[in-house]
């Protein structure tokens, strides 16, 4: 048995996250040279990202906080994805899945506040599971781009979001601002702690990710997705149930995202309204891609947007920068992402030659020896 | 040979220590500027609301001992909860104005709980007593006068005896201004219709330039609107050779030619009197209301189409406005279903908080709720 020295041993398993550290390095020399050009001072930015992100307890308050509800959206993409799946419609999800939590208390009102918060957890995904579970079927069953499918879809959701709140279930009372009765006091989700807010989402997103992962790398339905993403025509041939699977995985992804909306009524909102529609679906599928749809990428990957998003309120306030240079940031990030992403082929190549070379030079002292 | 032995010394220190703690130090806080955080939900140069209120900050930032704070396109979720935060905890501001309608509830007033100490002066809510925290409040402007004297002005300058209105959401706030606008119009030729196009939301450039163009195709040919941004609806009227009136922030610079008049925002008086108010520590004013007497609204300079009759009607309304002697709803007023919805003999001042939860269209508009 030949173990790798440390060194290249460590080099080999840290090599998957070169990619990764190469997009983040050139995406901020990009950025600095953006600036640099402009006239504005390119090294008090990014000292700036860095405060308003990490610096800080506050910071990351703000990051975790802003990171929370799109680890359940990316989750919306990714886990279809698994299946050769590309769906973008998480934000009609979201909101279906808002719209059951907030209507809940009223079609089952006097509950004890935890079965009512779970209650409410169960429509939400429910709601956000069969919306995006559709877009599944119609794929399997009637032959239906996934894609644009699901887009579509998103919109037909936030349609009937706006024309439920604005009609039938609007407040009375609510009268500029059109929304679901307000959920009582004892319904609200509060922060984790008082001296740390950031509410409950953040942990059922990390959970969501981590029983994601544990789904997709583990278990034997993930290695049957595997293969239907892989080639559906071999699955189908070695007899897995190939429809059921796909639609498991648009099932369990709508559910996330309907989770995410159950979180933002009961921890932000206090009811559904038109703010809920804050484009959590769309960063979500930027989450999910630029993790490559791994589970624990996704709560990375969130986290590094929340806290682009959290600093670009600071890049605001102290340089007067405008609100678009932090969306530049973020293009940055992902095109040089998806740039540094053809070094894929490459580190598998180098991966094997390394342990190649040092297979030989033992052989070769074995002989000598 | 020293002359200072340990015990001048001490007492020596201890004065210089001590003095830290005088009024010496006290006129230097005095002196400290107060920091006042603005938060805007859209671009501040969107020709509209957003550059209503960046206009009258931009004069707040002139005055003397005030340091401003600025953020845009911060959305009614958790992110304007952080943004009020950090402003606080990174800018140290004493006074935040978040100047979006969906601030307040539940965001305003969940941190301002927190914050005691920092003033809220938040734009268009309805602060009540003994409900929210006595260091929230808000402020609004009747800008309905202004629409009734758009109407004015357009009842003289239409030839088709049609106008057109492109209205964002049927919310109570808007339908007083579509109603404000129409009996404007009506007072000058009662035969005017007002035909009415909602588009669903605050800001979608796309639809509102395609309801500009459908209203112009049905003979409309003077256009008014309430929108988060009247650029693409006052820039397709002067396109297609109409006329147009403004709304929030004057248009006049996008269509020289068509553009006859409009109702601003004149927010200047109201941050003035908040931010004179923290300066000397005098309570929070925490209801704040004005028309054009007050100065909470201006209109625009008339443009090249508006006639000389047109001038002297709606500048001699303008000036019973001012003096207080004109009421714009005066009963009876019909709805545009027939219904007496203000009853003859009743008249509602401004201030009357019935005309906060209208809920019809007058007669004389084309459209429906």
């Amino acid at each position: 048995m030949n173990r790798l020295p440390l060194l290249p041993r460590t080099i080999r398993t840290a090599l998957p996250a070169l990619p990764t550290l190469l997009a983040l390095v050139s995406s901020f020399l990009l950025f600095m040279l953006f600036l640099g050009v402009q006239g504005k001072p390119s090294w008090e930015a990014c000292r700036l990202v860095f405060e308003g992100a990490f610096g800080s307890v506050f910071a990351w308050e703000n990051t975790l906080q802003r990171a929370a509800p799109l680890m359940l959206t990316a989750l919306c993409v990714a886990l279809p994805a698994h299946a050769g799946l590309i769906i973008i419609g998480g934000e009609g999800a979201l909101v279906l899945g808002a719209l059951a939590a907030a209507v809940l208390p009223r079609i089952v009102p006097g509950l004890a506040p935890l079965p009512m918060l779970l209650g409410m957890g169960c429509v939400s995904m429910l709601a956000g599971g069969l919306w995006i579970g559709i877009n599944g079927w119609m794929r399997q069953k009637r032959g239906l781009n996934e894609t644009i499918g699901s887009l579509l879809l998103s919109y037909i959701a936030i349609a009937l979001f706006n024309q439920l709140v604005e009609g039938p279930l609007r407040d009375p009372a609510s009268l500029n601002k059109p929304s679901t009765p307000p959920l009582a006091e004892d319904y609200l989700i509060g922060p984790l702690s008082e001296s740390f807010q950031v509410h409950w989402g953040l942990v059922a997103g990390v959970l969501a990710c981590v029983l994601a992962h544990v789904l997709v790398r583990y278990s034997v339905t993930g290695f049957s997705l595997r293969i239907v993403g892989g080639n559906v025509r071999t699955a189908r041939m070695v007899g897995l149930p190939v429809d059921r699977l796909v639609l498991l995985t648009c099932v369990l992804g709508g559910a996330c995202a309907g989770l995410a909306g159950m979180f933002e009524v009961s921890a932000v909102q206090g009811s559904a309204n038109a703010a809920l529609i804050a484009g959590y679906g769309v960063s979500g599928i930027l989450v999910a891609f630029a993790a490559r749809h791994n589970p624990p990428g996704i709560i990375v990957c969130a986290i590094l947007l929340g806290g682009i998003e959290a600093s670009g309120s600071l890049l605001q306030r102290r340089l007067g920068l405008p609100d678009a240079t932090t969306l530049i940031l973020e293009g940055l990030l992902f095109t040089n992402l998806l740039a540094w992403e053809a070094l894929w082929g490459r580190i598998g190549r180098w991966r094997l030659y390394l342990g190649e070379r040092y297979e030989r030079r033992y052989a070769m002292e074995a002989q000598h020896g | 040979m020293s002359t200072l032995d340990r015990r001048d010394f001490l007492k020596l220190t201890g004065l210089i220590g001590l003095s830290a703690a005088l009024p010496l130090s006290l006129a230097r806080a005095a002196d400290k500027p107060l920091a006042v955080g603005f938060i805007y939900v859209g671009p501040r140069d969107d020709f509209g609301y957003n550059q209503a209120h960046a206009q009258a900050a931009a004069i707040i930032k002139s005055l003397p001992n005030v340091r401003v704070i600025e953020e845009e396109n911060v959305p009614e979720t958790v992110a304007v909860q952080k943004t009020m935060e950090a402003m606080i905890r990174q800018d140290g501001v004493g006074l935040i104005f978040p100047t979006s309608f969906g601030y307040f509830d539940p965001h305003v007033i969940r941190v301002a709980k927190r914050f005691p100490e920092v003033r809220f002066a938040h734009c268009g809510g309805l602060w009540q007593e003994g409900v929210h925290p006595g260091n929230a409040g808000s402020f609004f402007g009747y800008i309905d006068e202004g629409q009734y004297l758009n109407g004015v002005v357009a009842g003289y300058a239409s030839k088709s005896k049609k106008l057109g209105f492109i209205a964002a959401k049927p919310v109570a706030q808007v339908l007083r201004n579509i109603n404000a606008f129409t009996l404007g119009a009506r007072s000058v030729a009662p035969d005017i219709t007002t035909t009415v196009i909602f588009t669903g939301d605050w800001s979608l450039p796309v639809k509102e330039a395609e309801a500009a163009n459908s209203l112009i195709d049905q003979g409309c040919d003077v256009l008014t609107c309430h929108v988060d941004g009247p650029k693409v609806i006052v820039e397709t009227a002067e396109k297609r050779g109409v006329m147009s009136c403004g709304y929030h922030a004057s248009q006049a610079a996008l269509a020289p030619k068509g553009y006859l008049t409009g109702a601003e925002w004149n927010w200047e008086t109201p941050y003035r009197a908040h931010v004179e108010a923290a300066q000397k520590g005098a309570p929070m004013n925490n209801f704040l209301r004005g028309g054009l007497k007050d100065g909470f609204v201006k209109t625009s300079s008339y443009g090249p189409l508006v006639s000389d009759e047109a001038r002297a009607r709606a500048d001699a309304i303008k000036a019973q406005m001012i003096a207080g002697k004109l009421d714009i709803f005066i009963g009876p007023i019909k709805d545009n279903r027939g219904n007496v919805v203000i009853a003859a003999g009743t008249a509602h001042a401004q201030t009357d908080v019935v005309l906060e939860g209208m809920n019809y269209l007058v007669e004389g508009v084309r459209g429906q709720i």
